[in-house]
């Protein structure tokens, strides 16, 4: 008899537990709070605007369009929080799971339970990622129903072009790009979750994560680097948006994931070692 | 944190000393001068060129380029790309041509008599300078770029001197009459044929079909009238051309305005003189010239003396004595010099055997993107092929024979739009190198020509296109009702890239001399405006025979390269004006309808496959990165255990149930234990071997330290801080990894995670809680997270122990430190593990607290588990533990019962009060001995 009765290591930090520890968090509260609000929040904004006389040739911009129906809207509340809200969000949910742990001292106990560490990680990744692609998931699906109360069921035009599909025709494409959103998100994911496991500081994990994001973000601007900046990877970051045209174009998008899976896996792997190997001595 | 340090200041010197060594563009001089040359039909006018030369930056002797300027402009404005193509190793010079900048003459339009022949004399100039590579005495090695009219000076000058060896002509013409008197149609006099030819083509019925090119071109089914060319060039008759007047106005109205704009830089003195009736009237136009232009502006016909003035400074009259390889660059936003000049120009140098190129870049007089970086790589290559030599034709990328220009749509990351520059070995020409015919429908409508032609349709405005920017969406295009005859195709099906000149065959019914517009739209559905491909729209003039009611026409319709998406819909649009051509001013009515059903598209089969698909590295590179994940996992599992046994250091482990004096540790061997720590078949629940950790700086927190517990003990971990007894105790749980040694729990070595964790319960450094939840829950879902039975947690027991009552229920960042003290040490008894190690349980705690938590722990040992307690506070070691292991500086002291320990140095020291000593003075005693 080695083990206490009943141990098996299987089964220890079930799911449900780990959800349950994650969600009372006030955190984890507000995040989502304002995930669901934000889309009202921009109905309210649209309201509030001056109301342009119609369409106009020259503006085809996706926040010009966004009043035009609840998907179009949709659209551009996913493309207004893309690039940080979701960010900040994922990088949140991922580089505080561990980190936190380990500032409240409940790592040790969860150690000693014992846990072991790779199933540790294993399961707080899992739940912190399904976490983040509920934040990811419920802010378009907010922004849809939002927009379609405020706006309308129409069909989405397109921007750019100003071409028109039909909205049943674009339910899938916008399943696309969700499921775009989330592959992307999967680098900062992984990046907040690696700096988790190395530091005993939730806010250091989150935002480590999300200066390495702007960071990323600004050299993209360096046209300099040329082909280069295909490989960092915030590049692709809006690969989405060739989900909504009228020819749906799956090169940018592929790119997107590969690198991002790319990252996200080498991330994870040197987490995982790291992690093992680790004296916890928070 | 160091490494770390020393990486990013590795990286960061690295990157400040490439920025310091990286080669900048060498430093490019410019020396201006005037160069006098003798020009004019009888070589007697003495010109004064404003020029400036750009010697090669890296000295020695470089081939020379000469770079001409637009109309309307000077040497300043080609001054940046001149020190470019300097900087690329060549000797440049540009020049204002004769009547522009401050050089002195007029303008002659590239005529062979002036502009040529200054041109060549700038070669003999050249010839002359130490810097420029020379291929022959006089002969320097010379190319010449420009656009526009510096492009078709380079073409007539490459014509009329064979010194020239390599031109890159850009936006410019091959006719000049043509250009200003365009004319699409050729006319087909044969009425009785309509109508067998009508039901035949309509018999056809399929949609679309493919035919291979017959070579003949598009204009292959229709016989022309005159015997000409066919209308796949688009260079007709001028004389019967629609003059366009716009273009022509811009076109002179800047020869016009450059005299005051040219004083004005001249100084003050001249511009305040008020101009001269002649040159308010022609500028600094060659006054043959001013007065050519100002008889066809007025009536909108192209004399023959117009047509032969032109055609003099036209490069197709001499475009057969070019020698030097020619890359042709032109615009497909161009509606002054459409892609069928450069057509024209290719064909007829090709055909004198010298290699040209072409390429229909996103560009030209109406605006798009102009793609000066690509076109300046192009002409580089090309230089670098015909004038560097072999060693840098070698490296030099090479020229396509064809390429075009498309859209690539946009760029994921950045949301700027791509272009793609999809290349054929060979030029298939306007026609393409297959036809897909399209059927039209539609009846015959009649259109009215406004009287003074007003309103009128507007498809591009000459000029202006620059300026609303490189949108690749089709400008705005307005046909005015009434004045406009449609036939529309059905839904594509497939995709169609037409890539030439489409050509129909309408019937025109009226009576007189009839001006039409043809224009070919993209039609996406009814929500939104058809698109006209680059703006562009083919003048058509017939006249219809006296007596015969109507003529049939074939129109070549503009060169574009457009992709037609499935669904669209092909719209071939007749209409009586455009706002760009002098149409008729009297008003007229005519019938248009469909000669013929089909529509020939030409396509380009050899560039119908951009170079795209996906990149290798879209799924090789995730793939290695699983790869290395996976190799990072497998890898790293075995370095995670503890030290391998050979490297334990057998030691003597001191029993601390050893009945001597368990302090000498060497007194106490008993190796019998090492192989098999068991004792009477029976686990011991604590034993360690030789324990040792190192701080990351070297010093040893915990040396060589071996211990036993037997079961039923409460043992009390003496040491001052930083003894290691915090240290061991991670290393119990398997926090920490001994760097030497090993620890087992009921005979199990401790691992990171190992099963006989589980019955090990612990408090070290600490309580551990999620502070927004209840302390319930907490208790709760720690227990949860063990994984075990819910019945198997005794939580009573265990809450009791803790004592909080209601606070049970609140959240753990309103407790004291006592009271997460109290939850921590119930959370470690969760279970009734059969080894309970607590660090300084009593912090925190109130005296009858303390009390209680003493007989907690005696009673709990006395049903045959083992605690093991850290404590600094002696008395109460004293009170509760029944054996003591004292440690100082990470090594053993003493080990042994609380009891014996007291007496035994009571023994050494009783010489005193007689009184027996307290485990403090013992304590001290011991620590003062070692110290």
């Amino acid at each position: 008899m080695t083990a206490a009765p009943g141990y098996a290591p299987r089964r220890t930090l079930p799911l449900r537990v780990e959800i349950i520890r994650q969600f009372k968090r006030r955190r984890t509260m507000v995040m989502f709070g304002l995930l669901l609000a934000l889309p009202w929040i921009l109905v309210i904004a649209f309201q509030f605007g001056p109301q342009s006389s119609g369409p106009q040739q020259a503006s085809l911009r996706i926040s010009d369009l966004a009043t035009e129906s609840g998907l179009n809207f949709a659209a551009f509340a996913l493309s207004v929080s893309a690039t940080f809200l979701l960010v900040v969000a994922v990088a949140l949910f991922c580089g505080d799971t561990v980190a936190s742990e380990a500032n409240w001292s409940s790592l040790r106990y969860l150690l000693a339970a014992p846990i072991p560490r790779d199933r540790l990680l294993r399961q707080k990744l899992v739940v912190a990622l399904g976490y983040s692609a509920a934040a990811v998931i419920c802010l378009p699906l907010m922004a849809l129903l939002a927009g379609t109360l405020a706006f309308g069921w129409n069909d989405i035009q397109v921007p750019g072009t100003g071409e028109t599909i039909p909205a049943f025709d674009v339910l899938p494409r916008f399943g696309i790009v969700i499921g775009y959103a989330l592959v992307s998100q999967l680098v900062v994911a992984a990046l907040a979750f690696f700096i988790s496991t190395v530091t005993d500081s939730p806010l250091g994990a989150v935002g480590g994560a999300v200066g390495l994001w702007i960071v990323c973000n600004i050299l993209q601007a360096v046209e300099a680097l040329g082909v280069l900046r295909e490989f960092l990877p915030t590049f692709w970051n809006n690969a989405w948006v060739d989900a909504l045209a009228p020819e749906l174009d799956w090169s940018g998008m592929a790119k997107g994931a590969s690198v991002s899976i790319t990252y996200a896996a080498i991330l994870i792997a040197v987490a995982f070692r790291r992690f093992r190997r680790k004296d916890v001595v928070s | 944190m160091k490494r770390v340090a020393a990486l990013v200041a590795a990286l960061a010197l690295i990157g400040v000393t490439t920025w310091l060594v990286w080669p900048s563009a060498p430093k490019v001089r410019a020396q201006d001068q005037k160069i006098t040359v003798v020009d004019g039909p009888s070589d007697d006018q003495r010109v004064e060129l404003d020029t400036t030369f750009f010697p090669p930056p890296g000295g020695g002797k470089a081939p020379a380029v000469l770079i001409g300027h637009g109309f309307g402009g000077s040497k300043q404005s080609v001054r940046q790309q001149a020190i470019r193509v300097a900087q690329d190793g060549y000797a440049v010079l540009t020049w204002s041509a004769r009547g522009f900048g401050r050089s002195t003459g007029e303008i002659a339009l590239n005529s062979p008599d002036y502009e040529v022949k200054d041109v060549k004399q700038l070669i003999d100039w050249l010839a002359k300078r130490p810097e420029v590579l020379l291929d022959a005495s006089g002969d320097p090695r010379v190319g010449i770029v420009g656009g526009s009219y510096g492009g078709s000076i380079a073409l007539m000058t490459a014509a009329h001197d064979q010194r020239v060896d390599a031109i890159v002509p850009q936006i410019t013409w091959s006719d000049l009459a043509d250009a200003l008197f365009p004319n699409a149609a050729t006319q087909t006099p044969s009425a009785p044929t309509t109508a067998s030819q009508g039901t035949g083509a309509s018999d056809q019925g399929g949609e679309t079909a493919t035919a291979a090119s017959t070579g003949e071109g598009a204009g292959g089914t229709s016989s022309t009238a005159a015997g000409q060319e066919t209308a796949g060039a688009g260079l007709g008759q001028p004389e019967s051309g629609v003059f366009k007047r716009m273009w022509a106005g811009i076109f002179f109205g800047q020869g016009v305005s450059l005299e005051s704009f040219a004083l004005q830089g001249q100084g003050q003195q001249q511009a305040a003189e008020p101009l001269t009736p002649q040159q308010a009237r022609c500028g600094r136009f060659l006054p043959a010239i001013c007065d050519i232009y100002q008889q066809v502006a007025e009536d909108g016909k192209a004399t023959p003396e117009a047509v032969a003035l032109l055609r003099k400074s036209s490069p197709i009259t001499v475009a057969g004595q070019i020698k030097a390889p020619t890359l042709l660059l032109q615009g497909q936003r161009d509606s002054l010099f459409p892609l069928s000049h450069a057509d024209a120009n290719a064909k007829a140098i090709a055909a004198a055997g010298t290699p040209v190129s072409l390429a229909w870049f996103d560009g030209g007089h109406d605006g798009g993107n102009g793609e000066a970086d690509w076109l300046f790589e192009q002409s580089s290559a090309w230089f670098a092929r015909y004038l560097k030599g072999d060693g840098a034709a070698q490296t030099a990328p090479p020229v396509s024979a064809f390429t075009v220009t498309r859209d690539g749509g946009r760029d994921p990351g950045t949301r700027q739009r791509i272009r793609l520059h999809p290349e054929a070995a060979s030029y298939p020409g306007l026609a393409g190198t297959d036809t897909t015919t399209v059927q039209l429908s539609g009846p015959e409508q009649s259109v009215v020509n406004p009287p003074g032609g007003a309103p009128a349709s507007l498809s591009t405005v000459p000029g202006i296109g620059g300026l609303l920017g490189g949108q690749n969406t089709a400008g705005v295009s307005i046909d005015m009702p009434g004045q406009s005859a449609a036939f529309e195709s059905r839904p594509l099906t497939a995709p169609l890239q037409l890539t030439g000149s489409t050509t129909a065959k309408i019937k025109v019914t009226g009576t007189g001399e009839a001006t039409l517009f043809a224009k070919l739209y993209d039609v996406a559905d009814n929500m939104q405006p058809p698109a006209l491909p680059a703006g562009l729209v083919a003048p058509i003039r017939v006249t219809i025979p006296e007596g015969a009611g109507s003529v049939e026409a074939t129109i070549t319709l503009p060169a574009v390269d457009h992709r037609f998406a499935v669904g669209h819909r092909l719209r071939l649009v007749v209409t009586t004006t455009d706002m760009g051509f002098a149409t008729a001013a009297e008003p007229a009515t005519y019938q248009v309808s469909l000669a013929s059903p089909t529509l020939a598209v030409p396509t380009v089969r050899t560039l119908a496959a951009p170079p795209s698909g996906v990149a290798w590295w879209v799924w090789a590179m995730p793939l290695a990165a699983v790869v290395i994940a996976a190799a990072l996992l497998a890898t790293g599992r075995t370095s995670s255990l503890a030290p391998a046994g050979s490297r334990v250091r057998r030691r003597a482990v001191p029993t601390v149930a050893g009945n001597g004096a368990a302090h000498d540790a060497a007194a106490a061997v008993q190796s019998a234990h090492d192989a098999s720590p068991e004792q009477g078949g029976k686990p011991v629940p604590l034993e360690i071997r030789g324990l040792t950790k190192a701080y990351r700086n070297g010093e040893l927190a915990v040396d060589g330290l071996s211990f036993r517990v037997e079961q039923g003990q409460v043992l009390g971990l003496l040491g001052p801080n930083g003894a290691g007894k915090t240290t061991t105790m991670r290393m119990m749980m398997g926090l920490i990894r001994p760097d030497d040694g090993e620890i087992r729990i009921f005979g199990d070595r401790v691992t990171p995670g190992a099963p006989v964790l589980s019955r090990l319960g612990s408090f070290v450094e600490g309580p551990g809680f999620l502070p927004h939840l209840s302390g319930r829950d907490n208790i709760e879902l720690y227990w949860a997270a063990t994984g075990r039975p819910a019945a198997d947690a005794h939580f009573d027991e265990a809450l009791e122990i803790a004592g909080l009552g209601k606070a049970l229920e609140r959240a753990v960042r309103t407790y004291s430190q006592g009271m997460r003290q109290r939850l921590a040490i119930a959370q470690a008894m969760l279970g009734l593990p059969d080894l309970l190690v607590l660090d300084e349980p009593t912090n925190g705690l109130d005296p009858p607290q303390i009390r209680e938590m003493r007989e907690v722990l005696k009673r709990y040992a006395r049903d045959g588990r083992t605690v093991i307690v850290s404590s600094h506070m002696l008395a109460e070691v004293e009170q509760t533990c029944s054996h003591v292991v004292v440690m100082h500086r990470g090594r053993l002291v003493s080990a042994g019962p609380v009891s014996r320990l007291l007496t035994s140095e009571s023994a050494g020291a009783s010489t005193g009060n007689g009184h027996g000593l307290r485990l403090e003075d013992v304590f001290l005693d011991l620590i003062g001995d070692k110290s």
